[in-house]
């Protein structure tokens, strides 16, 4: 992991998980397994959250809820799927309520196995995403220094002149 | 030593006319509602109402076993909290439960599927 | 009289790990009514037994919750057994005792972290959530899980406890007694602690039993209610007496959660004591014909589950009524009156678990 420049806010959703990986991500953001050493914060608001965690699938009733907090969520942002259920559906992907993963919502960039998925397989998932979140702020600024030659090296095949 | 308090649990099959009647008796024995629950069997509906005595940990169970369309009297005038129960087996199951207090017309779970659990022939 | 408004509150809330949502009609800061609408952990797992046969059911029924997932394992499992006529052997009994109390230590002590971080005591949380790692670590090294671990099966248990595992948990359970001596004298005895919890919520004794409400919620307010002793698996061989608290308060259910993980210490350390040699599982041949209702004390109450089999590999139906299910009018009932302020300690008192609730 490279020099943590930013420090991203964190926001948890429990989508229609068990409980299993909720107690779990709650439990890397207490002492014994301390994820806040990475720099990261957990946060109860959206509105001011980089990186998201599902955990659990997406139901029926929770799609609007999941969908709103990632449009709530300031760009750029990052989604990370925790645990087999965030990520397929898991065991109750047979259900009549389960329409599948997180990403049958919104698009999920990590996803993090495991039933329950363990702390330190969520701690992977979270340094990749502030990794990730890195990467995309590093572009942002690229882009904002001379966004013509940023669009002409990473999209050519985007005329963003013709779009404005 | 601990007193182990296991009686066995009764089950009584009655006609849905006589569950108010019968509830109502539970009631004034002090008997709390342990749970009520339903069972889709053979096209007809299982009903299954418990009922726990916490001086005895005795469970008695009263089972109405009714045809799909038949309406069930709600028992939230003699049990307040039994709505959570009811609605719930009016969504799941689309059991008729007549008169519920706190009736949430099948938006307790806000399923989109229509009474999920009373299907059951593509076993 | 002030003017009344409906506040909606939840499903996302920085104090609930889970989506409940509740519509409060509030004059001023006082609540009049709390309407609930639950559905967003729901999942349907109960309509699973036309797909998987009720072996595998096992593993769906664990999932129902991840804190009290061996309880709903082993309360399937007793279930299945009482319908087959089955007699798990008594070691069988004594691991499925050992573990549940493990697991109701770790609810415990997750639950007094969560309520401490309700009123805003951040480091007593970090303390609990520390402590609850030992237990966990032990569940680890005995089942090879933290959360579902998967070592109930019909007909008893998958895995045995050698003499080292005996010793760790031994060692576990008297440094968590120890420790949690240093935490109790702050959750009862603190008077920023007795000033958030003395006096909220309260439910009494007739309002309790009239709302059918179970486990801790009901014991803090003066019912001396505990499946336990109805005497399933080991229990009916060890010596304890239900913790019963008559206030009815915030600070009694606090009180009773927290003497029974010194009661769970305690009963461990019992059925160690008298721990049998022998078998820990039988086999079973054939399939479920009948219906059992089989009530076991889960961390926040009585469970109680339905298995109606009908002689082929897949259950007729499989019901479960989880203990927050019974203590969703009690909260309801003490919302009333409440100050809007104390509302997500409210909701954190009866030890809310949505995702049992909702199945």
């Amino acid at each position: 992991m490279a020099k943590v420049k930013r420090s991203p806010w964190l926001l948890h959703y429990d989508g229609s998980s068990c409980n299993g990986c909720d107690i779990e991500v709650l439990a890397c953001l207490t002492p014994v397994y301390d994820a806040e050493r990475f720099g990261i914060q957990n946060t109860g608001d959206p509105m001011q959250a980089d990186i998201l965690l599902i955990t659990g699938g997406i139901n029926a009733q929770n799609q609007a809820v999941v969908k709103q907090l990632y449009d709530q969520m300031p760009r750029p942002k990052v989604v990370v799927a925790v645990g087999v259920c965030a990520c397929t559906g898991g065991v109750f992907k047979d259900t009549y309520n389960i329409l599948g993963g997180a990403d049958t919502t919104v698009p999920v960039d990590i996803y993090v196995p495991g039933c329950a998925a363990r702390p330190q397989a969520i701690i992977d998932g979270i340094v990749k995403a502030v990794d990730l979140f890195q990467q995309h702020m590093d572009n942002h600024e690229e882009f904002l220094k001379n966004p013509d030659e940023y669009m002409k090296k990473n999209h050519p095949e985007v005329d963003f002149k013709k779009g404005e | 030593m601990t007193e182990i308090l296991n009686p066995e649990n009764k089950l009584e099959e009655i006609n849905h006319e006589k569950l108010l009647r019968k509830v109502l008796v539970m009631k004034n024995n002090g008997m709390r509602l342990a749970q009520m629950c339903s069972a889709f069997v053979d096209g007809k509906y299982e009903l299954s109402y418990s009922f726990a005595d916490d001086e005895t940990y005795e469970l008695q169970t009263l089972r109405v076993i009714v045809e799909p369309d038949t309406a069930i009297p709600s028992i939230t005038e003699i049990y307040p909290y039994a709505f959570f129960y009811e609605n719930e087996i009016n969504e799941l199951f689309g059991v008729n439960v007549k008169f519920i207090n706190n009736d949430y017309h099948k938006k307790l779970y806000r399923i989109d599927v229509e009474a999920p659990f009373a299907k059951k022939e593509d076993k | 009289m002030g003017k009344r408004s409906v506040v909606p509150f939840g499903p996302q809330h920085p104090v609930l790990p889970e989506p409940i949502h509740l519509d409060l009609v509030i004059e001023d800061e006082k609540i009049i009514e709390a309407i609930p609408s639950i559905g967003f952990v729901h999942r349907g797992l109960e309509s699973l037994v036309d797909k998987k046969n009720y072996k595998e059911m096992m593993y769906i029924v664990e999932r129902t919750c991840g804190i009290c997932s061996f309880m709903h394992g082993m309360a399937y499992c007793e279930a299945v057994e009482d319908v087959m006529d089955v007699e798990v052997p008594d070691r069988g009994k004594y691991l499925r005792t050992i573990w549940s109390e493990l697991s109701r230590m770790h609810s415990h002590l997750l639950w007094l972290g969560l309520l401490a971080d309700g009123f805003g005591f951040e480091s007593l949380f970090y303390q609990c959530w520390r402590l609850r790692e030992s237990v966990l670590d032990v569940l680890e090294l005995t089942t090879g899980g933290r959360c579902i671990f998967s070592v109930n099966k019909i007909g008893g248990v998958l895995k045995d406890l050698d003499d080292d595992m005996i010793k760790a948990i031994l060692e576990a359970v008297s440094k968590v007694e120890v420790e949690l001596e240093a935490i109790k004298k702050t959750f009862l005895f603190d008077y920023s602690v007795e000033s958030r919890l003395k006096g909220v919520g309260v439910l009494t004794k007739q309002q309790a039993h009239d709302l059918g409400c179970a486990g801790p919620f009901a014991r803090g307010s003066g019912l001396k209610l505990d499946m336990r002793l109805r005497g399933y698996d080991a229990y009916k061989d060890l010596d304890f007496e239900p913790i019963v608290s008559e206030d009815g308060d915030g600070y009694a259910r606090c009180y009773v959660r927290t003497m029974e993980i010194f009661q769970s210490i305690d009963l461990i350390r019992q059925a160690i004591s008298k721990l049998p040699k022998g078998d820990i599982a039988v086999d079973v041949k054939g399939n479920p014909n009948g219906e059992a209702f089989v009530r076991v004390e889960q961390p926040r109450g009585e469970a109680v589950y339905y298995v109606k089999g009908n002689g082929t590999l897949f259950l007729d139906r499989m019901r479960v009524r989880t203990p927050t299910f019974a203590n969703l009018p009690g909260l309801v009932e003490t919302l009333k009156g409440a100050q809007f302020a104390d509302v997500p300690l409210l909701i954190l008192a009866i030890d809310p678990c949505i995702s049992c609730t909702e199945r």
